[in-house]
């Protein structure tokens, strides 16, 4: 399995959508053959279509609010006393998260095909947030699905759904967390794909959803490539970028045009969710060695039993919770482009503490866990390394479970 | 050897009727209680399809997701569906069986293994919800080494040109999926119009067997008497949920619901 350079990994995939000959394709029902297909068709002519790149680019910068800030952990880097330590907030992007720039796209992707209502899964409620705002900005209606036991921990992200005019439609099927959201999702798309479009929320789904997040979420590599610039003079040397991973939008995105420098130079660590330290259960398929599967129309590592049944995670994080991982990751894993590890509920957490104690940032539950493993490895590097965390969410979201854990002072209202 | 699935529509067809198959979930609520449901069905109906429960499916509607998670709580395992299956053929060796499910618990057992299986415990047919064509031509070639047939889906989302490919490749049963929807929704097009596509896609190959399913239940099933054959699932998951809930026998129940299908396209 190689990793092709100068073709975007998006479109790395052969005829039937799987990368690296095996991961992703589009294992789904007959009926949403013809709906992936149209879909299909109109991406792959308006990726190339300038006006389109445009319209995205004029969105990105006066709506999203591009680009988000890249600035240089000062006080950490001084207390850790190892490599430089710096972060890329796309936290400040419009509504808090990454999430945005896919469901931006596939709003725009709605209107061009003449859709009225688009419909999205969520976890963490940052995708089900960002498409209900895009939703209402474009003008159309939107139904966002949502496990019972998200809507119960992410309230904030649920009241700004409600706010922004979005149903949410509670979803109690098994573990009543993401994966039964993307499930529930899919089989309301499936009922309703003549007038519905639908947003996948991550870098997961049938192959053209993968593309369309990464193609998306690539957004945030394109500002850091030219922000590294204009900080250093060039790519520096040694270029550590660390996201964590629970679908992998945001650190494919994070990584996207950094893919053709030698990973001696620029190097990927995803950080996966390893769920509560005293649990079994995780949301790390690839730190794991989960096998290969299929969920959610792609095949992919993913947590499961010897008989194919998908297992339940667990994970202190809505966001990464998460029993599979996308294809991109599978294929950047197997290349050995990219690097993976798992930090626990109880490391994020520490990871959290530290991160307010010396900065002004407040990373959510998800790049906590990217915090954690890029503080521990910092120490050992040198100070000419740099060390590039994407903080691709704000703890707003998480005031309730950092009450719980970690008590009142951890919180500060918005 | 004729596949007895073959033979089944033989025989309704000189009754001058549709054939009759049923869905039940594997397992559900227990293994026992599955494999008496399946005799007691098994005098109305003519192919009997046999559901392989799986926890994230994503074509299947309420009532088939809550009788394939009663199912995988009571603990099913593929292992204990190719029994039931083997019990079953004990009982009523010419009854066609269909199993029908998710590729993933295909995938996972192995398909050359997960085939040999179905082979010595007398599935006749696959239906396969989420491997369509073309992903699913070298499985099902391998079903066909097996004299498995391997059952296309069609939906009214599929394109002629589409549909034309699917059925020239295609074993001679192919299955129409009414309308969009999950299975067991409220049928949201008129019976006349669902004959209308499925003409379309007999007319293409007449001689291939089409049965319509998704949304068919007793109220509905006596327009449609004219396919070759009619599914009926989601119904029958709900009458064996409402029996457990009023404390009734499903076995029972469902054998009386079968009889009542089997009168209405008579």
């Amino acid at each position: 399995m190689k990793l092709k350079k100068k073709i975007p990994v998006i479109d790395q995939g052969n005829s039937l959508g799987f990368w690296g000959g095996k991961f992703g394709g589009n294992f789904v029902p007959e009926t949403l053959k013809k709906p992936i297909e149209d879909l299909e068709v109109l991406f792959n002519k308006l990726k190339k279509d300038k006006k389109f790149i445009s319209e995205r680019d004029k969105y990105f910068q006066n709506w999203v609010g591009a680009p988000t800030r890249f600035i240089k952990l000062e006080s950490l880097t001084n207390y850790i006393g190892g490599a430089q330590i710096w972060s890329k907030v796309v936290s400040d992007a419009n509504g808090g998260a990454h999430k945005i720039y896919n469901a931006t796209v596939h709003c725009l992707l709605a209107k061009r095909s003449g859709k009225k209502i688009i419909c999205g899964d969520t976890g963490a409620g940052y995708a089900g947030k960002m498409l209900s705002m895009a939703a209402k900005k474009f003008g159309l209606k939107c139904k966002i699905f949502m496990g019972a036991k998200d809507i119960a921990r992410q309230q904030p992200n649920v009241k700004a759904m409600k706010k922004n005019g979005a149903e949410v439609i509670p979803v109690y099927s098994g573990s009543q967390t993401l994966v039964d959201a993307v499930s529930e999702c899919m089989r309301f798309w499936v009922a309703n794909c003549d007038t519905t479009a639908m947003c996948v929320g991550s870098t997961v789904g049938p192959a053209v959803f993968v593309r369309i997040c990464g193609w998306s979420t690539s957004q945030i590599s394109r500002e850091l490539k030219g922000q590294l610039i204009d900080e250093f003079g060039s790519i520096p040397k040694k270029l550590k970028l660390y996201n964590c991973v629970g679908g992998g939008s945001s650190s494919f995105g994070f990584w996207n045009e950094f893919m053709d420098y030698d990973k001696k130079q620029v190097e990927f660590i995803g950080v996966e969710a390893g769920g509560p330290a005293k649990s079994k259960k995780h949301a790390a398929p690839l730190t794991y060695g989960s096998k290969i599967g299929i969920l959610h129309g792609a095949a992919q590592y993913v947590n499961q039993n010897s008989d194919g049944q998908i297992e339940e995670t667990e994970s202190i994080s809505a966001g990464l919770d998460y029993p599979g991982i996308s294809p991109l990751h599978c294929f950047l894993k197997d290349t050995k482009r990219a690097r993976y590890t798992a930090a626990s509920d109880e490391e994020a957490l520490s990871a959290y503490k530290l991160v307010t104690k010396f900065e002004d940032l407040r990373p959510s539950l998800e790049p906590s866990h990217a915090f954690f493993v890029a503080l521990k490895e910092a120490k050992k590097l040198s100070n000419d390394t740099v060390v590039v965390i994407n903080s691709c969410g704000d703890a707003y979201k998480d005031r309730g479970i950092l009450e719980e854990r970690l008590g009142k002072k951890y919180v500060k209202s918005n | 050897m004729l596949n007895p699935i073959s033979v089944a529509f033989k025989k309704a067809r000189t009754e001058n009727r549709p054939a009759l198959l049923t869905y039940t979930v594997a397992g559900d609520s227990s293994k026992k209680q599955s494999l008496d449901i399946l005799k007691s069905i098994s005098k109305s109906a003519d192919i009997l399809e046999v559901g392989v429960p799986h926890n994230t499916p994503v074509a299947d509607g309420s009532q088939i997701q809550t009788s394939a998670y009663r199912a995988i709580k009571k603990g099913i395992k593929i292992i204990d569906i190719f029994k039931i299956v083997r019990d079953f053929k004990k009982f009523d060796k010419s009854k066609p069986i269909i199993l029908m499910g998710y590729y993933n618990m295909i995938f996972q057992y192995g398909e050359n293994n997960f085939l040999n299986k179905c082979k010595t415990s007398g599935v006749n047919g696959l239906i396969v919800v989420d491997l369509p064509w073309p992903e699913n031509k070298d499985f099902a070639k391998k079903c066909k080494k097996k004299s498995i047939y391997f059952i296309q889906l069609l939906s009214p989302t599929t394109t002629s040109k589409r549909l034309r490919k699917i059925i020239q490749n295609s074993h001679p049963m192919n299955y129409f999926i009414s309308m969009l929807s999950t299975t067991g929704g409220k049928l949201k097009v008129s019976p006349r119009e669902i004959l209308k596509n499925y003409n379309r896609i007999k007319k293409i190959n007449p001689k291939k067997e089409v049965v319509i399913g998704f949304g068919i239940t007793d109220k509905t099933i006596g327009k449609l008497k004219s396919a070759d054959g009619l599914v009926v699932g989601s119904a029958i998951c709900k009458e064996i949920t409402r029996s457990l809930n009023s404390r009734q026998n499903p076995v029972i129940n469902v054998g009386k619901l079968v009889r009542k299908l089997k009168n209405k396209i008579k």
